[in-house]
């Protein structure tokens, strides 16, 4: 099998957001990058379906900035046999990304047999490549994947929707798997993988290359702004047991009357 | 004026509420609403009461269940029928599903999860949180028409006034063709509750809960206010709840009108998630906690002692 995997590079979840100087995007200097957290699964989940099909290849794609490449050596080092990388902006819309996509798996001379995404990239959270990528390629997608049971030619995946139903989905080979925490366990990449990685092979191409220019950029940021502060609250100390029935009656007294929300 | 399409999701014979909003917030634009499946006459009534012109009730064969292909097909025929500038829907499940495949098969923009927007002129001017909330930033959509929005439910509020349009029913039939990706099933959630996205309170636990078996006392409280109940990540990876739970930046973002924190410290990403909600109270033992900058309301205290006294006083008022 074919199976590719596509990942985003984006800041740890724990760093302290800053809009960049002209309000274009944010400031990326000095940021801890690493892989999509969702993508993790998206990687595992290929490793897994490979181990089960033998002869398969897993092929990792990323479009993005090049001053770091965390997300792909850690999808190497996990296991996945190549990378692609096509270098651009780390503020590239959904579109462009999804175009620079197909243009690399179609460089790559292979043809998918199945696609695995994260379910949603936690920078931008525009949840759109994962479709938009399976439109483009004429391919049947599945989004939010909480459980994969399938081989190389058909796969039962479950969806999950609001209030944690989930769509039981059968379908045939090629589709694209968009995948959410649940799936899987992601493995940690061991030290021999780390070693192992540094000798795969790693493509890189420009957005030229795959057919991209700035024509294709179809949503324009602007602005970039820090959320209002909001004006301090007020704050009650209920640790001494004799005061919690007065303090809670307060509290209630004020959702009630001065905020007006119950 | 700018031709908007809307297209709405249909519960129990209703259009969902993100669509009103959505249509309040259109006011001044030519409005039609497209809907797939029974939509009721007071549904109808509801929709033209908010500015609904045409309304298009789409029927086919392969239409009884959502796939993403069915359904972007049958929208695609109204879309090419009506020439329309922009085309809008709730960001829920299906909406986000579904919008950015019917956006590539025009090979057109779209915005998503927008929490505000106007227009000016005939163009889309949108707000929307990026990384989970840390940031807001002003979206346009610029190349071919039309231009694709999903906007989150709860965040424009209904509209004060409303304008009337004419809400003329037209049936349409259309022929989806193979469908490659179709639900075989659905198996129900645990939940019956409204969802953390669309709920409008919440009330979630954090690491201090201690185990599964503690959130019945966030379940008690949460039967009393009709609230919907969540957990932070700390919570969700201890395993005391599922992931479907979970509030913050790999979770759910949500913006409800009172969000009540218990036993959360308040890790930046799970702020990230939550800190657009209306009325935020907390309830924590430790004074310094990071959640205590975020609340409206504080409470520094044992949220085992904190949460049945809360449940008796909220007993009282409801």
């Amino acid at each position: 099998m074919n199976i590719f995997v596509c990942v985003k590079q984006v800041p740890d979840t724990e760093t302290k957001v800053t809009p960049n100087s002209d309000g274009t995007f944010i400031e990326t200097s000095s940021i801890k990058w690493i892989m999509n957290p969702y993508d993790e699964f998206a990687v595992e989940q290929a490793l897994l379906l490979k181990t089960a099909n033998a002869g398969s290849t897993v092929t990792v794609a990323r479009v993005g900035s090049v001053q770091d490449t965390e997300a792909l050596r850690t999808a190497l080092a996990m296991g996945a046999d190549e990378a692609i990388l096509v270098e651009g902006d780390d503020n590239l819309d959904s579109y462009m990304i999804s175009k620079a996509l197909k243009g690399a798996i179609e460089k790559s001379g292979k043809t998918p047999d199945i696609i695995f995404t994260g379910k949603q990239a936690i920078d931008d959270d525009c949840l759109q490549v994962p479709q938009l990528l399976a439109q483009m390629l004429d391919m049947p997608s599945v989004s939010v994947v909480v459980g994969f049971e399938g081989d190389d030619k058909k796969a039962t995946l479950k969806r999950e929707v609001e209030g944690g139903a989930l769509e039981v989905y059968e379908v045939t080979t090629p589709v694209l798997v968009a995948c959410n925490k649940g799936l899987n366990t992601p493995r940690y990449a061991s030290l021999p993988g780390i070693m192992k990685a540094k000798r795969k092979p790693l493509q890189n191409l420009s957005l030229g290359d795959v057919g991209v220019s700035g024509d294709d950029r179809r949503v324009k940021y602007s602005n970039f702004q820090l959320p209002p502060e909001k004006p301090p609250g007020k704050k009650f100390d209920a640790m001494d047991e004799a005061k919690q029935a007065e303090i809670v009656a307060e509290v209630v007294g004020l959702l009630r009357n001065e905020a007006k929300v119950i | 004026m700018a031709k908007v399409l809307v297209y709405t999701e249909v519960h129990d014979g209703n259009a969902k509420s993100v669509t009103l909003e959505i249509l309040g917030k259109l006011a001044g634009q030519e409005i039609d609403v497209a809907c797939i499946g029974d939509i009721s006459d007071g549904g109808i009534t509801a929709l033209a009461e908010h500015g609904a012109g045409n309304i298009h009730k789409i029927n086919g064969a392969g239409l009884e269940k959502y796939s993403p292909e069915g359904y972007s097909k049958a929208i695609k025929t109204i879309i090419d029928k009506g020439g329309y500038d922009y085309v809008f829907a709730g960001s829920t499940s299906l909406g986000k599903d579904l919008f950015p495949r019917l956006a590539g098969m025009f090979d057109a923009g779209m915005a998503t999860e927008v929490t505000n927007f106007l227009f000016e002129g005939d163009n889309f001017n949108g707000t929307r949180p990026l990384f989970a909330g840390k940031v807001l930033a002003k979206v346009e959509i610029q190349g071919p028409k039309p231009h694709f929005v999903t906007v989150r439910p709860n965040a424009l509020g209904m509209p004060e006034s409303k304008t009337a349009g004419a809400g003329k029913v037209n049936e349409e039939s259309v022929d989806i063709g193979e469908i490659r990706a179709a639900i075989k099933e659905i198996v129900k959630g645990a939940s019956e509750k409204v969802d953390l996205t669309e709920a409008n309170i919440i009330i979630s636990g954090g690491r201090a809960m201690k185990n599964a078996e503690n959130f019945k006392i966030l379940n008690e409280c949460a039967e009393v206010i009709g609230a919907t109940v969540g957990a932070s990540r700390a919570a969700v990876d201890s395993g005391f709840a599922p992931h479907a739970m979970q509030v913050g930046q790999t979770g759910k973002t949500v913006a409800p009108s009172l969000y009540i924190a218990c036993g959360i410290s308040g890790a930046i990403q799970h702020l990230a998630g939550m800190r657009t909600s209306k009325v935020i109270v907390a309830i924590n033992t430790d004074p310094d906690a990071p959640i205590f900058t975020k609340a409206d309301y504080g409470i520094v205290g044992d949220l085992f002692k904190i949460v049945p006294i809360l449940t008796e006083e909220f007993k009282k008022i409801m």
